[in-house]
């Protein structure tokens, strides 16, 4: 029988409420969101395990492969940990258990979050819900074309250079890039340590507050996180009164934006100030200049580091053909990296090795001081900031591969405020070539509340319609 | 032949007794069945993330304190990248460019005086995992089929100490590491077993002409697991050197195992490619900055240096005595028994031999009232010493129940025997009478063998010395 | 500056990947093309400017050193390749 439920339409908010009032229960939400997925993932393929159990009495939720779940295949979307079941549960994992939001399954990624399409996972791309012939973003693609696509009401991603922002912008979502340090990175398989933070993607601005509120605070087995100065509040403004907005230049005209972003970005922008915020155009002079070039050093610097565990000695995948343990090591690891991965290990074990330290890494840590300084200036004078989250919209597959630095140009925007461990918010603002825009939101450490209330006045002023038109037939 | 001066650098491992490991908080552990105090941290597996152990920062801070160095206002942590089966993640922690102590000296007493070691830096790092290798000669590396890894150890903390190469012998390498070894084991940090692998000691070694002041090309020698192999091992290596100069050739840079059964020298294959750790701070771990009030607090809690009471010790008893009493934890009871006026040297001999032989707990005893015991030695007899010595550690251990006990002093008994026995040795008392005064000791020797130990000696000899004299 | 082939094969050594003949190729000139663009931050002059390495300003974050419990043995060697004798098993590093 087919489900009542309408899965392209269901807000995570929305779906609590049935439950609440007794409308639905658990496992009815999570065998409708198992249908669609049945239904629509072997076109799109945003999963790559679905957990067919409902546990839990919530929401169900889409959870990405870089997160460790006891018991459930986790493979950060690499073929070297294929067949890797985790023993212990991350802490993002075991908090969403504590609030009973059965797991749908883990979703597609690119491999080892390294990458903006998905294109680079080692289980095949994953496709974008509003045009199966574009990628979905990345790393996060997976969560995202599962949110986007009905196949489940919420997800988790993570983002180290902008793989929420990115993939949200393409899918016509919202997601959050938390505060470095507000979520905990423990069982978040580590692409780049003082980078990487879990967020949520999600339908609407009200869902992303409340899915932060669950996964944020201080562990204490994570030594860089913090408890959240302020609780988490669910955003009601209306309009944008009293705010300050930044435009900075160089973020809103960066080479490679594509006129029909820059225009819809404009026009929201416009919409700021007809909902009353003080809108002044900025100034990021190094940190747009820079900021590609600095986190290529310091990104794969820490993953040449962190992907050195998969040895082959304790999981993960082990060459058959090793006579010694350095051949062993050596092929188990050549087997089992995609190019990406390797790609970045080869620069970040150069930027680190002796003579090339200080022109590189040590170099660009000084350059990560110089973005953290010239954002937090900005802030003094502005409440936010404000930029198209991606320079275009979903690019076909394909389309980037080849060039592995056309494909790291996708993160221009998202990457410099990440490098000062600044919170972001994209949400959908429009559509270009039919294919969603997202604008970046950007504030001060910690100000996850302001950026909740400023997307959400945004967002009703905006009514985006987050469901794919291609999908809309089968949206009820 | 002209003579060469050996420059020997120290790097040296002490496996701290904290409770749990420097990253995660498995139980530390010693001989446990394989691979059952390990987690996802100590085993790597992806995402987890270590979380440093208060104390061990604590302590070694602490030992920083007691030998002078330069404690870090901010210390790192850094990670070492490397690829081994024993270092699940593929690099080490350590400390690379802010460590928590840096500088800092030990004085070392010897026969030519008192030597100071500069300490280059002491920081921490977690140790290795353990691994078995299997298929080879007696479980060594080489000819080895395959190996098991058993990771119970790794993840202890481990103190790494570096000295500066101010050690000019083998000799003073060994009793470097040996006040060290004191010093780590009186601060309460490490039980510092080379037995038992929680102490270990590498040294770089190169010899240079006497009264030169280059640094040569230097060899490193590791694995040398007790004092005397670390003292034959370098002995060894500084005699090869000098040995390969003599002959006209240039020493390479190598590295050693010491084989002590056969005292002899084997190098590390060097195929391996020049080592390049790139170090760079561990993100996954915030920066230390030791606050006033925790310095106050450690200072307070070092004890006085073993060197300095070593020093104190030595210009009257000798560097062997001295350094047995003080690594025997002797030296403090040692000190208050001297106080109450006993004599150093018998006092020395008491608390090495007999107080040791009956285990007696130094701390237990009660000072004055065994130096009395000490004092009255000669006057007592050897059951009643014996049986002082073993009582010296209760609580109601009374020198007087001892020193009264009576000996036999009556003349009027011990007359008798020593004209039998002066009877019944003509030869050696005509020897005496010759001259041959030593021979006293034999008399009374012997009156103490008839009498079974209970004559008082002082007692005898003044009646032998009378009988042979008149 | 230009990565040569030997520097190629030097880093992969040093991160102990085997890599192929054709990987060696197409990487060299990937990571040429990469390494200058990267190389655009030696532009700037940041001899006074102090390097970060966290996002937040954190310091003396460390934990007791009061036991927890660890993994069974079973756990810890669920994943494992190859094991014997409760140990995890590898080849011989000869």
């Amino acid at each position: 029988m087919a489900s009542a439920i309408d899965t392209l339409r269901l807000t995570a908010e929305a779906a609590m409420g049935m439950i609440e009032r007794g409308e639905t229960s658990a496992e009815e939400l999570h065998r409708a969101y198992l249908d669609a997925i049945a239904e629509r993932d072997s076109e799109i393929h945003a999963y790559l395990k679905v957990v067919e159990e409902c546990q839990g009495s919530g929401v169900p939720i889409a959870i990405k492969d870089v997160i460790t779940t006891e018991g459930i295949e986790t493979t950060a979307g690499s073929k070297i940990l294929a067949g890797y079941v985790p023993v212990f549960d991350s802490t993002v994992a075991a908090k969403l258990k504590q609030a009973g939001l059965p797991a749908l399954g883990k979703t597609n990624m690119d491999e080892f979050a390294m990458g903006s399409s998905t294109e680079n996972s080692g289980y095949g791309p994953t496709r974008n819900p509003w045009d199966l012939e574009r990628v979905p973003g990345g790393s996060s693609g997976g969560s995202a074309a599962a949110v986007a696509g009905g196949m489940a009401p919420w997800a988790l991603g993570s983002d180290t250079g902008g793989s929420i922002k990115q993939p949200a912008s393409l899918c016509g979502l919202v997601g959050l890039r938390p505060t470095y340090g507000t979520v905990s990175r423990y069982g978040i398989i580590a692409f780049a340590s003082s980078l990487d933070q879990v967020g949520p993607i999600t339908k609407t601005v009200r869902d992303c507050a409340l899915l932060y509120r669950v996964i944020a605070g201080r562990d204490p087995l994570d030594s860089t996180t913090v408890e959240l100065p302020t609780p988490v509040e669910l955003p009601e403004a209306r309009d944008l009164k009293g705010m300050r907005i930044g435009l900075p230049r160089e973020m809103n005209e960066a080479e490679g934006i594509t006129p029909g972003v820059k225009a819809e970005a404009e026009k929201a922008i416009e919409l700021c100030r007809e909902l009353g915020a003080e809108v002044e155009e900025c100034s990021l002079p190094l940190s747009i200049e820079y900021g590609l070039a600095c986190y290529y050093l310091i990104a794969p610097a820490e993953a040449s580091s962190n992907l050195a565990r998969f040895d082959g000695v304790r999981y993960g995948h082990r060459s058959k053909d090793a006579t010694s343990l350095i051949d062993m090591y050596e092929r188990s690891r050549d087997e089992g990296f995609g190019d990406e991965p390797k790609r970045r290990i080869m620069i970040g074990t150069y930027a680190l090795s002796a003579g090339y330290y200080d022109a590189f890494y040590g170099q660009a840590q000084k350059v990560r001081t110089v973005i953290a300084r010239e954002h937090a200036a900005l802030f003094e004078r502005f409440d936010l900031i404000v930029s198209p989250t991606s320079p275009t919209v979903a690019f076909k597959l394909g389309e980037k591969t080849h060039d592995p630095l056309a494909m790291y140009a996708s993160d221009i925007l998202t990457i410099p405020p990440n490098m000062a461990g600044l919170p972001g918010l994209s949400i959908p603002c429009g559509l270009s070539e039919g294919l969603p825009v997202g604008l970046q939101l950007t504030g001060p450490q910690f100000s996850e509340n302001v950026l909740f209330r400023a997307a959400h006045a945004l967002e009703r002023a905006l009514e985006f319609d987050f469901v794919p038109p291609r999908l809309k037939g089968e949206s009820r | 032949m002209s003579s060469w001066e050996p420059v020997i650098g120290l790097e040296i491992h002490v496996q701290l007794k904290t409770r749990t490991k420097m990253f995660c908080r498995c139980e530390t552990s010693f001989g446990l069945e394989p691979n059952t105090r390990t987690c996802p941290v100590c085993l790597s597996h992806p995402g987890a993330l270590p979380v440093a152990n208060a104390q061990a920062i604590e302590w070694t801070i602490k030992f920083g304190l007691a030998v002078g160095c330069k404690v870090a206002a901010r210390a790192l942590f850094a990670r070492k990248n490397y690829f081994y089966q024993d270092l699940p993640k593929g690099y080490q922690i350590s400390q690379f460019e802010a460590p928590l102590c840096v500088g800092g000296h030990l004085v070392v007493p010897g026969p030519e005086g008192e030597r100071e070691i500069r300490l280059n830096r002491a920081h921490l790092e977690e140790d290795a995992a353990k691994t078995i290798h299997v298929g080879g000669v007696e479980g060594r590396i080489v000819g080895a089929e395959h190996s098991l890894v058993d990771f119970n150890r790794g993840g202890t903390p481990l103190m790494e100490i570096v000295t500066e190469p101010d050690i000019h012998s083998a000799e003073e390498a060994k009793r470097f590491l040996q006040l060290l070894r004191q010093t780590v084991v009186e601060l309460g940090i490490s039980d510092a077993e080379m037995e038992k692998g929680t102490l270990r000691c590498d040294a770089n070694i190169s010899v240079r002409p006497a009264g030169a002041s280059e640094l040569r090309t230097r060899c490193e020698l590791k694995n040398m697991n007790s004092f005397n192999f670390i003292g034959r091992g370098i002995e060894a290596e500084i005699e090869r050197q000098k040995k390969v100069y003599a002959s006209g050739g240039e020493v390479k840079q190598e590295t050693y195992d010491f084989d002590a059964a056969s005292g002899t020298l084997t190098a590390h294959r060097s195929k391996e490619e020049a080592q390049d750790y790139r170090y760079f701070p561990e993100p996954d771990l915030v920066p230390y900055e030791p606050g006033p009030e925790l310095i106050e607090r450690l200072k307070a809690e070092i004890p006085e240096s073993p060197g300095v009471r070593l020093a104190r010790l030595e210009s009257v008893l000798g560097y062997e005595t001295a350094l047995k009493l003080v690594m025997g934890g002797l030296d403090g009871l040692y000190e208050k028994l001297v106080g109450e006026g006993a004599e150093a040297k018998a006092v020395a001999n008491v608390l090495m031999n007999e107080l040791t032989a009956a285990g007696i707990e130094p701390a237990a005893v009660n000072p004055s009232e065994l130096a009395k015991v000490i004092k009255e030695r000669s006057n007592m007899q050897r059951a009643a010493f014996t049986d002082a010595i073993a009582a010296s550690g209760t609580d109601s251990f009374a020198a007087i129940d001892f020193i009264s006990r009576g000996a036999i002093s009556d003349t009027s008994e011990l007359e008798p025997l020593i004209e039998r026995i002066l009877a019944a040795n003509p030869g050696q008392v005509e020897q005496y009478r010759g001259g041959k005064e030593g021979l006293l000791g034999f008399f009374v020797g012997q009156v103490m063998k008839e009498t079974g130990g209970k004559a008082n000696a002082k007692v005898v000899s003044e009646l032998v010395r009378a009988k042979l004299c008149s | 500056m230009p990565i040569s082939r030997e520097e190629v094969l030097h880093v992969a050594k040093l991160a102990r990947l085997a890599l192929s003949e054709e990987e060696v190729e197409r990487f060299q000139e990937q990571l040429n093309a990469i390494l200058e663009a990267v190389g655009k931050v030696s532009e700037l002059d940041l001899v006074d400017v102090p390097p970060t390495s966290h996002p937040l300003a954190l310091v003396n974050v460390v934990d007791r050193d009061e036991p927890r419990p660890s993994l069974t043995l079973e756990q810890a060697l669920a994943n494992a390749p190859e094991s014997e004798a409760d140990a995890f098993r590898v080849p011989a590093s000869g």
